[in-house]
């Protein structure tokens, strides 16, 4: 185990590399995520703010 | 991913020349080769957006620059960290292909800034594309680049039609991250469309319609 993680030396300039992809990564996909919750968040205020505009609109046409 | 990732740490057999140090090449080969891609795609789709005037074409477009450019961003990195043992230096301006590829970042993050320019997104569409296009011809620069001019960066070593250059044992883990990874480049892309979609279409009856029955 210590054999493997030293990496024949170069655990310092493995290990980074792959520690800074794997945060690239990580980050990669909260951020994708976090933006599509957030453009669901808004297009579901509209589309609940305008179905309610609408109500009253209806019933006075009646 | 894992699997090649595993494969790459544990199972590849050590470089006779390099030592454990070349087991970077499963991180720095795919998010390379990705970053390319990714700006293949971006050209592609930002040229037909413009010539057909494709709305989800520009979708696609600004949903791919975001994650091509954090790739590149990692090319650039663990090449650096592959390059100090080896080479002796983090970073060679006199390298073609190292400068190329961070021309390459530089065309994603011109590419989205070049849009905040603009508060029309119309405009921001095809102005943006203009300069998408035009960058591509850096793509086969940054490919033959070692061909050209050998200077510190290698050549090739599995695009190669007669053999590829490499043990199999070292191969297939990389075949493997690089299938892994671009499946989720695909993922994280499709994902970013679909909020881009969104929120470009946010006052459409349908999208309205499927946000809120989503809801029930």
């Amino acid at each position: 185990m210590i054999e493997f993680l030293s990496m024949g030396g170069y655990a310092a300039y493995v290990w980074t590399a792959y520690g800074i992809t794997l945060v690239v990564l990580v980050l990669n996909i909260w951020l994708a995520r976090r933006r599509h919750a957030h453009m669901l968040a808004t297009a579901r205020k509209m589309a609940i703010s305008k179905s309610n505009d609408r109500r009253p609109v209806v019933r006075t046409n009646r | 991913m894992l699997v090649g990732t595993y494969g790459g740490l544990v199972l590849a057999p050590p470089d006779y020349l390099q030592g454990e140090a070349f087991r970077i090449i499963y991180v720095h080969v795919p998010t390379a080769y990705i970053g390319m891609l990714a700006y293949v795609v971006l050209a592609s789709v930002a040229g037909i957006g413009f010539v057909w005037r494709i709305k989800l074409a520009h979708a696609v477009a600004v949903s791919v620059a975001p994650v091509g450019a954090s790739f590149t961003l990692l090319a650039l990195v663990t090449g650096a960290v592959w390059g100090k043992p080896m080479w002796g230096t983090y970073w060679e301006w006199g390298d073609a292909r190292l400068v190329f590829e961070l021309l390459l970042l530089f065309l994603f993050i011109g590419y989205m800034v070049l849009r905040l320019a603009f508060d029309d997104r119309d405009k921001a569409d095809r102005v943006s594309a203009i300069l998408a296009v035009v960058g591509v011809i850096n793509v086969p620069i940054i490919h033959y680049s070692v061909e050209w001019w050998s200077t510190l960066h290698q050549g090739p070593t599995i695009a190669q039609f007669d053999s590829p250059s490499i043990d199999t044992a070292m191969l297939i883990p990389l075949l493997i991250n690089i299938v892994g990874f671009t499946a989720f480049f695909a993922w994280l892309v499709l994902t970013r469309l679909q909020g881009e979609v969104l929120e470009r279409e946010k006052a459409t009856r349908w999208v309205q319609q499927l946000v809120v029955e989503d809801l029930k």
